[in-house]
Order: structure tokens, then C-alpha cells, then sequence
């Protein structure tokens, strides 16, 4: 029977993340993909701004920090760089879908061989729970304290589904952190992303819905619900592309 | 090898690969886009990597990404795409990165056009993005010298962990000229990057991180000051600038760049006319050399500084000279470019 | 000596090869050179220049703002530039394009009905290289075998086969020229 441990590709060093947050669940399924695919010395990660701008203190291999929402392109920097090591970039909706949503499309256009594990919570976690792309429709946050109006504030954006549709992308799939199997699920789609930039196939995505109980206002099995019920209704699961 | 006429874009981009840079990434802007032309054909044939991006904004964050792999990287760009570039430029101060940024200069604010200008001196020599910091900046007057110092630059970024900006205009960069690439000093990298991203593998399990992130301001502080005191050893040791038809003169210009060589030949005008003027050239405009500005300014009658701004670089000459004898300003802006005459002219009024 | 020369046309008729051919074939011949076209959105059908400097010291200002040296391809140029010119200096007009002449007292004028001459050789679109074989034999900035040896250098040898219409092209313009 296995031990459970901390993955190796993870430092021993406490998170900061909320309780009930699912960063920290994201974390250990990189880590744990790093740790079974053997890679950790040779992988160079993306932390972006965010609730996961310190990813670069958790994770136990080379690190960059990039700007809001260039995590795409410093990645594409650094692995056109070091083409034989393995880049990841680890980004929230506001990072990916909106400040950075050129720099996603364009990278996964370009087909560029890295990975990008995207958390989508529907909400900016790290400033204080504003209004997010990926925010549902009737959602209240700091900056729609009526709730999101389609009228006003426009609609959720689906990024897999989106990014799919480009040819340089080679892997594009939506999981979900919210209970048990799911969890199995993601860490499966996390290492097929890391795989398929192993194999040279192109551009990799998983978005993982995750949570966001202090900004949601809601207690962490709540908020899992909240994932459940309301998020997995607007944001699908399932594998968009695969080559 | 005899010289080779080429233009000063061109001479850019074939100086950086004598360099060794191997990474370019940019974003098609006049008046520099044969930089980016030039890249394309040749990085491919040297064995390095050209690649467009999707903005300016993107390029320069493709250059933090391979220049925190340690690799010699350059992007280059006109003033709307270089003001773009500047969160970029600001994150690589802070992470201390090595790299090359060309800015071919053209008039402004906004979209401005797209003829020679020398008006975002003020972007380039305070720092440029947000923050406490400065890029080295280097103003080349002839293609021969933007060669040289695109060179130089790779060397000094690596050196002193910096980026390093080439502060060119449209006249710099469509001009051609005989260039003497043998001519150009290029020293071996031979500093070892240990601080860069390449894999915990390849470092003995040292662990490498890119960051300009310090959430508490005590350790931000340390990090300022630790990149002041950089900053202090540059200013003492890379500091450049040329003296012309000083030592007799008794009215002195003061200009950078493309508007250097017009002051020259407005030298060249007065002195035919007896009047004895001559010109001080910053080659660099961060560190600027206001000692050596100082020291030159003693016993003229006035200091005039020529630009093609409405007076920018006039601001440190101030600060150099101190008071200690009148400084003046003339030039022309908009992408406009002065003639010597006109120089001469506000020199006879000033005089 | 030093020769400060503008070249105006209309974009595509080739008047920054004309500047080029005087740069590189400077070069050849030991001078200092410069060449700083205009530039924008302009590349074919608008107004096209280029500063060229010839020296035998070193080239301060590369921009002729007073040209000593003036060659005009087409009318706008020629309206243009001609009352910048220094005085004492030379004209050098196109007058298959342009039917003005110019009424300045002060400097010297030739007409080389440019488009003609190459006409006359068998290809209209030599008509640069006809005003460059009149330029050349009025002024000697560089000779006419150091023209050739550039215009060699440039062609490269996909379009080697073009040069002795060219040739041709710079003997008929010299002609054809004629000086008030």
C-alpha cells in the first residue's frame, strides 16, 4: 500500500492559500506528474499574478515570475531558450482569459510545446474578489455587487473550448477539483498535458474549476458544491482536443 | 574583411549576432522594421531563434523568459512600441536580467509619426516603466558606433545584470554607411550564469528563481538599495562621452545622436565664421556624465543643449552645469530635424 | 571635396539606386559615404528621396537639407527641392518628365530627357541609370567604372543580364544631356 507523502516537486514549506481554496490540490497534481514523469530537474515553471504569484517558492524546480498575464509569452521565451527542458505556466482566469487572453491565444496558435494549467474559480482571488471573465452570470463580486448582467458586463468566457479550436493546440481539457473522482480526473488530464509537450504535440491545457470560499462567501464544502452545481453547468468537462 | 555599406538597422541586427545573441523577439514598427527583416533571414542561418510576436508586449516578455535562461537576447522597437514594452522593462530591472532593447526614436505623444525625434529621452534615462531603476542607455551617432555599441551593450548587460538600451531615431536607423564589422570588440561570454533557469539538473540541484516579487517593503528596500549601489559602480565605469573643438571654444553644445552630427557640422559652419564653438557628446545618457559635462562647462560663455525635443536632455545639463554659467536650449521636434544653420543662428543670438 | 547631393523621383523609378550606386562606388574608391532615404508610406507612386554625401573627409550631418547636387526626377521634386538648392550649385533635371526650367540665375542647370534615352536603348525603366551616366560625366563624384562595379555589386547575378542595357542606358543619358 502506498504511502501518502508530499510530492518531491513540491517544496516543504507552508501555502498560503485560504482554507478550502483548491490551489493547493492543483499544486500537488502538477507536482505529483512532475515526480511520476521524472522531470522536476529539468522543468522551469511560470508563477503569473495572481493568488499564485508565489508558486515560485512551492515548487521544487526553477522558476520564473512573470507580469499580469504574459505568463504565455515569458514561457515561450524561455522554452524556445531551453527547447530540450520542460515549461509550464500556472495561471488564474483574470491572468489568462483577460489581461493575458493575446498572449494564450497567440502561444497556443503558435503551437508552442509547453504546458498551461489554468485555474478557473470564476473571480479574482488575490485583489479582493472583483469581477472575474470566467464570473457566471447573476454572480456578486466586489465589482458586481448586482450580480453579473449579461447586458452590462457581457458573458463568461469558455477558454478550453476557445483555445481548442486553434491548430497549434494539440491538448485542451476541462476537469473539475470538487470531489474525490474528479480529483483523479485532473491529475490524469495534468500529466497528459505535461505528456503531450514531452511528445513535441503542440500547445497543452487543462483548466481546472476550482474555488474560492473567502471571496465566494461561502464555507469550503459549500463552495465545492457551488463548483457542482452552478460552475460545471456553464464550464463543461471533458476533452476538447486531443491529437 | 573592407567595409561593408549597410543600414544602421541592418548593422544593429549583424552586431548583435557578433555578439552572440541567438534569441530576437519583436513586432514590426517604423522605422526599425529592418531589424526585424534582418533577424528573420539570419538568426536561421546562425542557428538562433527569430520570432514575431503577437505585441510589443509580448516580445519583451519573450526576451525575460530567455534572458532568465541565461541566453543573449535582444528585441527592438519605435517609441508607441517601446512605451508598450516598459512593464516589461520595468520586471527585468527588478529581476535583474540581462538584455538588449533598441529604440529607433520617432516623434510623439501617442501615435506621433514616424520621422527622426530624440523625445523619449526622459523614458529612457529615468527608468522608463514604474519603479526605482535605470537601464544603460547608449546613443549612437554613426552606424560604425551603433554596431560597436550593440556589442559592447551584450557585454555590459551580462556584467552588470541590466538591460541595455540602444537610444537610436528613424535617421540612425535607415541611414546607411561603410561599416567595419572586424572593428567591432566582441568579448567572449564568460561569466557563468548559475542564476538563471536551466533546469535544476544542470546545476547540481541548485534551484533557480526569476523573481522581482518582495511582498515585505524591508526586504524590497535592500533590493533597491542593493540595485542603487549597481547602479553607482555603472555610473563610475560606463559612463562615455566625446569632447569636440573644446579646447579653444567659448560657446559649448551640448547633443546626442543624430543631432551630435549636425552640431559638428554646425562647428564646422562657425568656426569658418571665427567663432569659436564647439560640442560635447554624451554616448551615454544613463549613466550621463555630468562631470565630465561640468568640468567642460568651465569659463564658457553659455551651454547650449541641441535636441530634437522641445528640451529634454537640457534638464541634466542643467544639473551637471549647476549654475555656473548660462544654459540655453535649441532644437527642433515632431520628427522635424534641425539644420546647422539654425544651430549657428541661435548660437550668434545666445552669444 | 565634398559632393552633398539629393535624389528625388517618384517612388519606383528608382532614385534611391541612383543614391546607392554613388555610395557604394564612393566607397569602392576610397571615400566617406552616406545615403538617408526618405522612409514611410510612400514605397511606390509617392515622392521618393535620398541625401547622398561623397566626401573626402569625414561626413558630419548625413541630411542635405541646401542640396549642392540636385537630381529631380519628376515635376513635384523638381518644385520641391530646386529653391532649397545652394547657390553655385547644379541641377540636374529629367526633362522627359518635367517640362519646367528652372528661372534660378544662380546655379547650373542640365537637362536629360532621361525616360527617352532609355527608351532609346531598348528599356524604359533604365531611365535612372540615364540620369546617373549624365550625372556622372558632368560631375566625375565617382567614375563611371566604379558606377558600374556597384550597380554589378547590387544586381547580384539574378539580374547580371541587365547590365549592359544599363550600361548602354548611362552612355546614352550622357548624350543626351544638355547644359544652360
Amino acid at each position: 500500500m502506498a504511502k501518502f507523502e508530499k510530492p518531491k516537486a513540491l517544496l516543504d514549506v507552508p501555502l498560503h492559500y485560504c482554507p478550502g481554496c483548491t490551489h493547493g490540490i492543483a499544486h500537488r497534481l502538477v507536482a505529483e506528474a512532475m515526480d511520476e514523469l521524472d522531470i522536476t530537474g529539468k522543468t522551469i515553471g511560470i508563477a503569473p499574478v495572481g493568488c499564485s504569484v508565489f508558486a515560485y517558492n512551492y515548487f521544487n524546480c526553477d522558476m520564473q515570475q512573470a507580469s499580469h498575464g504574459r505568463a504565455p509569452a515569458v514561457a515561450t521565451g524561455i522554452k524556445r531558450a531551453m527547447p530540450d527542458n520542460i515549461v509550464f505556466s500556472y495561471q488564474g482566469d483574470g491572468d489568462l482569459a483577460s489581461i493575458g487572453a493575446a498572449e494564450i491565444v497567440s502561444a497556443a496558435a503558435r503551437g508552442e510545446k509547453i504546458t498551461v494549467i489554468f485555474i478557473n474559480n470564476a473571480i479574482y482571488g488575490m485583489t479582493g474578489g472583483q469581477m472575474a471573465p470566467t464570473t457566471l452570470l447573476g454572480q456578486k463580486t466586489t465589482t458586481s455587487p448586482y450580480g453579473r448582467d449579461e447586458n452590462i458586463q457581457g458573458y463568461p468566457i469558455r477558454m478550453v473550448e476557445m483555445l481548442s479550436q486553434l491548430d497549434g493546440c494539440a491538448y485542451a481539457e476541462r476537469v473539475s477539483m470538487h470531489n474525490y473522482p474528479n480529483v483523479l480526473k485532473a491529475k490524469k488530464a495534468v500529466k497528459k498535458a505535461f505528456e503531450t509537450q514531452i511528445a513535441g504535440k503542440g500547445f497543452a491545457i487543462v483548466e481546472l474549476l476550482s474555488t474560492c470560499p473567502t471571496n465566494w462567501g461561502l464555507s469550503p464544502v459549500d463552495a465545492l458544491k457551488f463548483v457542482e452545481e452552478k460552475m460545471i453547468p456553464q464550464y463543461p468537462l471533458g476533452v476538447f482536443k486531443e491529437v | 574583411m573592407a567595409k561593408v555599406l549597410m543600414k544602421g538597422n541592418e548593422a544593429i541586427a549583424e552586431a548583435a549576432i557578433l555578439a552572440g545573441c541567438r534569441f530576437y523577439f519583436g513586432y514590426p514598427i517604423t522605422p526599425q522594421n529592418e531589424i526585424p527583416e534582418y533577424m528573420s533571414r539570419r538568426m536561421r542561418e546562425v542557428g538562433g531563434t527569430f520570432l514575431q510576436a503577437e505585441s510589443e508586449v509580448a516580445a519583451i516578455n519573450m526576451v525575460y523568459g530567455a534572458a532568465g535562461c541565461g541566453k543573449r537576447v535582444m528585441t527592438s522597437s519605435s517609441s508607441p512600441g517601446i512605451s508598450l514594452k516598459q512593464e516589461g522593462l520595468s520586471y527585468i530591472a527588478g529581476a535583474e536580467l540581462p538584455c538588449v532593447v533598441v529604440n529607433m526614436v520617432r516623434g510623439g505623444p501617442g501615435l506621433g509619426g514616424i520621422q527622426p525625434a530624440q523625445s523619449d529621452y526622459y523614458q529612457a534615462t529615468r527608468g522608463g516603466g514604474h519603479g526605482d531603476y535605470r537601464m544603460i542607455v547608449y546613443t549612437p551617432s554613426t552606424v560604425q558606433e551603433a554596431a560597436e555599441m550593440v556589442a559592447k551593450a551584450f557585454t555590459v548587460a551580462d556584467r552588470y545584470r541590466i538591460g541595455v538600451m540602444i537610444l537610436g531615431d528613424g535617421m540612425i536607423g535607415q541611414i546607411m554607411e561603410p561599416v567595419d564589422l572586424e572593428a567591432i570588440k566582441v568579448e567572449p561570454e564568460n561569466t557563468k550564469k548559475l542564476w538563471a533557469t536551466t533546469g535544476t539538473d544542470s546545476k547540481d540541484g541548485k534551484r533557480s528563481v526569476v523573481n522581482s516579487l518582495y511582498i515585505d517593503p524591508n526586504e524590497l528596500e535592500v533590493v533597491n538599495q542593493r540595485l542603487e549601489a549597481k547602479y553607482d559602480v555603472i555610473a563610475a565605469y560606463e559612463t562615455e562621452y566625446e569632447e569636440y573643438m573644446l579646447d579653444d571654444a567659448d560657446v559649448m553644445l551640448v547633443a546626442y545622436g543624430t543631432t551630435a552630427r549636425i552640431c559638428k557640422s554646425a562647428v564646422a559652419k562657425a568656426r569658418e565664421e571665427g567663432i569659436k564653438l564647439g560640442l560635447f557628446r554624451p554616448k551615454t545618457v544613463w549613466p550621463f556624465p555630468y562631470d565630465a559635462l561640468a568640468k567642460a562647462a568651465e569659463g564658457k560663455k553659455a551651454v547650449i543643449s541641441v535636441e530634437m525635443s522641445l528640451g529634454q536632455m537640457v534638464d541634466d545639463v542643467r544639473i551637471a552645469v549647476n549654475g555656473k554659467c548660462p544654459v540655453h536650449f535649441t532644437g527642433r521636434t515632431g520628427g522635424v530635424i534641425p539644420t546647422p544653420k539654425e544651430i549657428l543662428d541661435y548660437v550668434k543670438e545666445v552669444r | 571635396m565634398e559632393h552633398r547631393i539629393v535624389v528625388a523621383g517618384f517612388g519606383g523609378q528608382g532614385v534611391l539606386l541612383i543614391g546607392q550606386v554613388l555610395c557604394y562606388a564612393g566607397m569602392a574608391e576610397g571615400k566617406n559615404v552616406s545615403w538617408l532615404p526618405s522612409y514611410g508610406p510612400e514605397m511606390r507612386g509617392g515622392t521618393a528621396s535620398c541625401s547622398v554625401i561623397v566626401s573626402d573627409g569625414e561626413i558630419a550631418s548625413p541630411l542635405v537639407t541646401e542640396p549642392e547636387k540636385l537630381i529631380v526626377m519628376n515635376l513635384p521634386s523638381f518644385t520641391k527641392y530646386e529653391p532649397l538648392m545652394e547657390k553655385g550649385g547644379t541641377i540636374y533635371v529629367n526633362s522627359s518628365l518635367i517640362d519646367a526650367k528652372s528661372t534660378r540665375d544662380d546655379i547650373k542647370k542640365c537637362y536629360i530627357p532621361c525616360n527617352d534615352a532609355a527608351i532609346a536603348v531598348g528599356n524604359a525603366r533604365a531611365a535612372n541609370m540615364a540620369m546617373l551616366g549624365a550625372f556622372l560625366a558632368d560631375t566625375g563624384v565617382v567614375s563611371k567604372e566604379s558606377a558600374m562595379a556597384a550597380l554589378k555589386k547590387i544586381f547580384g547575378e539574378r539580374r547580371a543580364h541587365l547590365l549592359p542595357v544599363n550600361e548602354l542606358a548611362m552612355d546614352k543619358g550622357a548624350e543626351m544631356m544638355v547644359k544652360e
